[in-house]
């Protein structure tokens, strides 16, 4: 009797897994389908390559486009070399107990998740405001920069902690100075799980939005700003005020699945990259 | 490959500064969401006759550019609104660029074709909340309103609800643009807007207040009850580009630019 | 000799200055935030913003009351919890129980890439999707609800919870599972009562972090929710989170003004709520003891 009960339980729960699972997927499926739908058909080498015409109704996003890789090189530039050493100083150089390594461990998990528009506030205020530098490229760039700073981190210092010890062990046992251990060894090792962390980064500074709200985005420029002074186009901003703003719905709405469609690709591009690194290092692992 | 990518688009961006040769102006406008059609066109005008001037327009509502005018992020606030003190304290002043009217806009299924001031200021003050109170169908009345940045909630507020606190039930939308979107999905819905909007808008209809449409003449004339200025504000007397830039759309060419895009020139 | 000792000790002095520089960047935007907003409470009492529940901060005398912000955003949150928490555990417990090893792997890579879609996109899908399905489902006067905005945020947060509580549970140690088939517990048992429980710090740090994320949310529930800063009534009320407020407002906020204050202080808050999270999170992670 009891096992009849077991059974059947067993089976609802199961079933109730895979259901829960389906629909999970479908619902982001049908999300990804419906935009891909509406917007693959506007998608054109003309639409990726010129800039929006006639009050944003025709043309393409090319700037938006511009703008976004823009944003986030720089924001990649600031933050990947300054997390990774500061997550080689934590794991190599320093001792583990360490009221330093505390202080940067707190650091770190405490910014991590704070909400995007902090950061959109505090760069706003300090960058553009405070320091004067406007609303500019640089402005949104440092802005975006300190938000992926966390997660370049913390996925380093996991990457690098990963690098079994003797490799290290063995690499001074042949003569080899802390650097040369460093910069030939453990670095090379851990090199995909840092490079999934930077794409992480970068992932997220393409598609966010409150960072760069009030620190450097604007809805139209003429032409690519000349300097890092000057604001930028950006695409998940593109999207938003297209969506939310255009007084004529039906005339933009092509773009606007377009556009969404293309910082979709982008941004799932990236993740795809990322989470294949990640897979294929973790099965050729030997350690 | 990455690096060199990164390499040339640093050296790029970093080689130039800010520009502040005699040969190259450029200048950046904010604010209000009502005037930006007249700005941003005007900035094509004026850059298709100067390819040399860069004017960036941008939107976010006259408090916005306001802000950013003071704070010195940009060259010229456009404004819906006329100055407060505290803010003529710090050195703005404005300049009239055009005329306009706050239209009370419904979905264009809506049978209501008029109301009162009164009813309206009733209606958003959330007294009234079902359109069979003034002639329409058995619907909840959805009210819609600007955000707290917009020049034309300053101008509704003073000029239909007397200052006193429209609903808080009502949902906020933070543009122009964004208001007749609403507006034209919703049935139940009434909002306003800057009367530029209703040329391009589909799907909302203007009401007439106190029996009077809201057109051109009748913001001339000043029998529409919510008429106001549109403004381009400076920190102080305008100079370079902005000088004229202001100039040329407060121009005969300019004030074309005002009518094309459905608003009232000055008079 | 002395070069590599000169290489040893630069190593470390390259390194140390842009850890530092890290984490004074980290402490200083914590203190920026602080000291913008902190003023705040010169101005008005922290009475007064804490249990104020009108929030009219361009009014004349302005009122700066963060109750029905907070609630606007504990309900969006609690309604986003309540959709993806079941989907996310029952979806997690696929993953690493009953699937095949090969469907396995390609739904984690596909949930993770997932993780990655952009906010502004699952609010514009929000936008044109979602709220005239509520409007219509339910007979609503307005699809802009808290309840559409829920929705949004599950869907958002949704690979998180999957992904997270599937690595909780696929750590618990083999030896759990074995012996509880050994003494005769269908699987579906031996899920329930031994691995769950054993992966629950895990699957909690999950929850949590999934909750930081739909509680910090900006662009997803602002094009959905309405912005409405009243005190929600039912999940069919518009509502105002505190992230949604500080990005529509943050534009006019003058340097230094009260206003400005006042959305440092919702900063500050939401800054504080995402510290205890995170710092509960990684108890809770810390704490599995195999």
């Amino acid at each position: 009797m009891k096992m009849v009960k077991a059974k059947t339980c067993e089976r609802l729960g199961f079933w109730a897994a895979r259901v829960a699972i389906l629909i999970s997927l479908s619902i982001t499926g049908y999300m990804l389908f419906y935009i891909i739908s509406k917007g693959a058909s506007i998608i054109s080498w003309d639409f990726l390559t010129k800039p929006p015409t006639s009050g944003m109704t025709a043309g393409g996003i090319f700037p938006a486009i511009v703008g976004t890789l823009l944003l986030v090189t720089l924001a990649i530039v600031i933050s990947l070399p300054l997390g990774l050493a500061s997550a080689i100083y934590l794991v190599e150089y320093s001792s583990k107990e360490s009221r330093f390594v505390r202080l940067v461990e707190l650091a770190v998990y405490s910014l991590n998740g704070v909400p995007s528009i902090v950061f959109g506030l505090f760069g706003m205020a300090f960058f553009v405001k405070f320091l004067g530098f406007g609303t500019s490229l640089l402005s949104a760039s440092l802005t975006l920069s300190l938000m992926i700073l966390p997660t370049i981190v913390a996925t380093s210092v996991e990457a690098l902690k990963s690098v079994p010890d003797h490799f290290r062990e063995a690499s001074l046992a042949l003569g080899a100075t802390k650097g040369q251990t460093i910069v030939r060894v453990v670095l090379p090792a851990a090199f995909p799980g840092i490079i999934t962390g930077a794409m992480l980064g970068v992932g997220r500074a393409a598609g966010e939005t409150a960072p760069i709200l009030f620190t450097g985005a604007v809805f139209y420029m003429r032409g690519l700003p000349t300097s890092i002074f000057d604001p930028v186009m950006a695409l998940p901003f593109h999207l938003f005020v297209l969506a939310t703003e255009h007084p004529n719905i039906s005339k933009v709405e092509p773009i606007q699945y377009g556009t969404a469609l293309v910082l979709l690709i982008l941004v799932l591009l990236i993740s795809l990259i990322a989470a294949v690194i990640r897979y294929r290092y973790r099965r050729k692992r030997k350690w | 490959m990455a690096v060199l990518l990164v390499v040339m688009t640093s050296a790029i961006l970093l080689s130039r500064t800010p520009t502040t040769t005699s040969t190259a102006r450029s200048i950046k406008v904010k604010g209000s969401t009502t005037v930006l059609p007249i700005a941003q066109a005007a900035a094509e005008a004026w850059m298709e006759a100067h390819p040399r001037d860069s004017i960036i327009v941008e939107g976010g509502g006259s408090g916005v550019g306001i802000a950013a005018l003071i704070d010195g992020t940009c060259d010229i606030a456009n404004s819906s609104r006329t100055l407060k003190e505290e803010e003529k304290q710090k050195g703005l002043i404005s300049h009239e660029i055009a005329l306009d009217a706050v239209c009370v806009v419904v979905h264009q299924s809506n049978p209501v074709g008029e109301l009162t001031l009164e009813q309206v200021r009733r209606i958003f003050k959330g007294e009234i909340t079902n359109w069979s109170e003034v002639g329409g169908p058995n619907l909840e009345i959805v009210v819609y309103t600007r955000e707290s940045t917009s020049g034309t909630y300053e101008t509704f507020e003073s000029k239909v609800m007397a200052r006193e606190n429209i609903t808080l039930r009502a949902l906020t939308k933070s543009s122009n643009g964004e208001m007749v979107q609403a507006i034209s999905g919703n049935p139940n819905g009434i909002g306003y807007v800057g009367i530029g909007y209703l040329a391009q808008a589909r799907g909302v209809k203007a009401l007439k207040i106190n029996g009077v449409t809201p057109t051109p003449e009748t913001v001339r004339n000043g029998t529409y009850p919510i008429s106001r200025f549109l403004y381009m504000i400076t920190k102080g007397q305008p100079e370079g580009l902005a000088k004229d830039f202001i100039d040329f759309v407060r121009s005969p060419e300019g004030q074309k630019i005002v009518e094309e895009q459905g608003f009232v020139r000055l008079p | 000799m002395k070069e590599k000792i000169r290489l040893k000790l630069s190593g470390k002095i390259l390194t140390f200055p842009p850890a530092s520089v890290s984490i004074l960047a980290v402490f200083f935007i914590f203190i920026f935030v602080f000291s913008q907003g902190l003023p705040l409470f010169s101005k008005i009492s922290p009475f007064n913003f804490f249990f104020n529940s009108t929030w009219r901060p361009t009014a004349t005398p302005p009122s700066f009351g963060i109750v029905p912000l907070f609630l606007g955003s504990l309900l969006v949150t609690s309604l986003a919890l309540l959709i993806s928490v079941p989907l996310g555990l029952l979806g997690a417990i696929y993953i690493a129980e009953i699937a095949n090893p090969k469907i396995k792997e390609q739904i984690k890579l596909t949930v993770e890439v997932l993780s990655g879609i952009p906010s502004v996109v699952y609010g514009f899908f929000g936008l044109r999707v979602l709220v005239p399905l509520v409007q219509k489902t339910f007979g609503l006067p307005t699809g802009e609800t808290a309840l559409t905005g829920g929705i949004v945020l599950s869907i958002m947060i949704l690979p998180t919870i999957l992904s997270l509580s599937e690595e909780a549970i696929s750590s618990v140690p083999v030896e759990y599972k074995e012996a509880s088939l050994a003494i005769g517990a269908t699987k579906w048992r031996t899920i329930r009562s031994v691995t769950i429980p054993a992966a629950a710090s895990g699957i909690t740090a999950a929850i949590i972090l999934g909750l930081g994320r739909a509680f910090g949310e900006t662009i997803a529930v602002m094009m959905v929710t309405g912005g409405a800063p009243i005190i929600p009534t039912s999940i069919f009320s518009p509502v105002r989170t505190m992230t949604q407020t500080i990005a529509a407002e943050m534009g006019e906020a003058v340097f230094g003004s009260t206003h400005y204050n006042a959305l440092f202080a919702l900063g500050i808050v939401l800054f504080t709520v995402n510290l205890i999270l995170n710092l509960l999170a990684i108890r809770l992670i810390k704490k599995k003891k195999w």
